[in-house]
């Protein structure tokens, strides 16, 4: 574990060392309190004490920004070669894939954070229900995950950042709003799962403060499913046939 | 600290890049891989040092498998891969104190281990830049310090003075032999001064097939089963009356002109003989002055060049 933490460390540095992790938080921020405050359906437009605006919101601009900050993870080291050196120190595949995704989740974690002046001030304009509050950052740290895993596995597959930003992109609408769309065109058990696949549903009964053990197992199991597959992809080199 | 090779293969698609090659390497020795590009040197490294998995056969480093106890292995292995792949956007010192934490060197062991590293590899002026602003030469010695930064007991770099200047490569190649001294260590090159400057074993190898095996002087004799001399008579008018003197000694096979002086010839001994005494003697007898008589060695550029092109 102890790896885990120094490869963590090593990518979270070089989050800070390039613009990355700047360019991340300002843009993030940006649009976040731009939507939450000032345009659409704004916090002032719904006249409630409440941070649904600024989650709803926030569940968009992660999709898009999570395999931007995911995509150079593996794809890059794999073209550059530094991959292959980082394996072949005393570390195991998996201690790589953990690393990576600590790095990316805590740098999620610090731009979450920055968006708590929102919930004082809305505490201080109205009453709050700090529990959907809660649950709702909650929501967003769990989809967060989910992001992050799938994102890594694929820059995992790849050696072209470019791929992997895409290939995370597509796979990630299906979870987003496709399996959603299809779910309201079937019946039945297939409409079932497909609304039960759907990103939507769970994240919306979290983040208005129902935590739901079915929820939690959503979203663990699908960022677990993201990191072995990522792991896989990389000791796919390991195997003997 | 042995490594022992086992009928190692590996395919990729249909192509054996390694084919069925077995070797140990003991405790303490230096051995240079030479081979063309694309024989497989690259990748038997690749699997010692447990990054690829092989098709087929078994490498033991020290007793444990490359199939099994890959963790024990990684930690006694330094390694610098070819083209020598690094973070650019590390500066020097933050990236060997990376390493030293990944290959496990104990907390009070870090900072001394560095500083060492730093100095063996004369990083010391370039130490707080980052490594992306570095010339090739200052990479390939970072490249060697963290290969080198947990004190492994085996060394495996892949072409660890390409992109050197002639100065910088004398430099590294006297490293690598003082290293040798304690460690056992593998290095690929296709530079064939390289490996007879710092080899104590040499390795060729080509399309997946190890074709020698030996110390240079080994390979030179199996190569050149006769021998072969210059010889320079003091006689420049008297040349084709030297000549036929010398084709009639019985323990020389060819004579021929040397193209680049009037009065010498290169004298090719019939298998396993030796003419020079006969020569010499054939001087006496006529009273021609003998000026010079140089066995000319084999090169091992000739020897690379049979045994890899020969299939």
């Amino acid at each position: 574990m102890h790896s885990v933490w120094i490869i963590a460390k090593r990518e979270f540095n070089s989050f800070f060392d390039s613009l990355v992790s700047y360019i991340f938080i300002v843009v993030f921020l940006g649009i976040s309190g731009f939507f939450t405050w000032l345009f659409g359906s704004d916090i002032f437009l719904i006249g409630q004490a409440t941070l649904q605006p600024f989650f709803s919101i926030a569940y968009f601009t992660l999709f898009f920004f999570i395999p931007a900050l995911t995509m150079r993870m593996l794809a890059e080291e794999k073209r550059s070669g530094t991959l292959e050196l980082l394996l072949t120190k005393a570390v195991s595949d998996w201690e790589v894939v953990l690393g990576k995704f600590f790095a990316c989740l805590v740098l999620i974690l610090i731009a979450l954070a920055l968006t708590l002046p929102y919930y004082i001030t809305v505490a201080i304009i109205g009453p709050v229900d700090h529990g959907a509050v809660w649950c709702g950052y909650l929501g967003m740290i769990l989809m967060s995950m989910t992001y992050i895993a799938i994102g890594l596995f694929a820059s995992s597959i790849t050696n072209n950042q470019i791929v992997a930003f895409l290939l995370a992109l597509f796979i990630g609408v299906f979870f987003l709003i496709i399996f959603n769309v299809l779910s309201s065109n079937f019946t039945g058990t297939t409409g079932q799962v497909l609304s039960f696949l759907s990103m939507s549903s769970h994240f919306d009964s979290i983040s208005r403060g129902v935590i739901d053990s079915r929820d939690l197992l959503y979203f663990l199991s699908i960022t677990f499913l993201g990191l072995m597959l990522a792991e896989t992809s990389l000791s796919k080199r390991n195997i003997v046939e | 600290m042995s490594i022992v090779v086992n009928n190692l293969t590996k395919k990729f698609g249909t192509q054996r890049a390694v084919d069925n090659i077995s070797f140990d390497v003991k405790e303490g020795e230096i051995v240079g891989f030479l081979g063309p590009n694309g024989a497989g040197k690259t990748t038997t490294m690749k699997i010692v040092t447990c990054y690829i998995a092989p098709s087929d056969g078994n490498v033991n480093v020290n007793g444990y498998s490359v199939l099994e106890n890959q963790d024990e292995i990684k930690k006694k292995i330094g390694y610098l891969p070819e083209n020598n792949p690094l973070y650019h956007d590390m500066p020097v010192l933050d990236y060997l104190k990376f390493v030293a934490d990944l290959q496990a060197v104990s907390k009070d062991k870090v900072q001394s281990r560095i500083s060492e590293m730093v100095h063996v590899c004369g990083l010391n002026v370039e130490k707080h830049k980052k490594i992306g602003e570095l010339s090739k030469g200052f990479r390939q010695r970072v490249g060697l310090a963290q290969a080198m930064i947990h004190d492994p007991e085996i060394l495996i770099l892949d072409e660890p003075t390409s992109g050197l200047d002639p100065n910088q490569i004398v430099e590294i190649r006297k490293l690598i032999k003082e290293l040798g001294k304690r460690k056992t260590v593998i290095l690929s090159t296709h530079i064939l001064p390289e490996v007879e400057a710092t080899c104590d074993r040499i390795l060729i190898i080509n399309s997946g097939k190890i074709v020698a095996d030996g110390t240079s002087e080994m390979l030179r004799k199996g190569a050149s089963g006769q021998e072969m001399v210059r010889v320079q008579i003091g006689e420049p008018e008297k040349r084709d009356e030297v000549m036929a003197s010398l084709r009639e000694i019985e323990t020389i096979g060819i004579v021929d002109f040397d193209k680049e002086s009037q009065n010498s010839f290169i004298i090719n001994s019939k298998d396993d003989r030796s003419a020079r005494k006969d020569i010499f003697n054939l001087c006496v007898q006529k009273n021609w002055v003998l000026t010079e008589m140089t066995p000319i060695q084999t090169k091992l550029e000739d020897i690379f060049r049979e045994l890899t092109t020969t299939n």
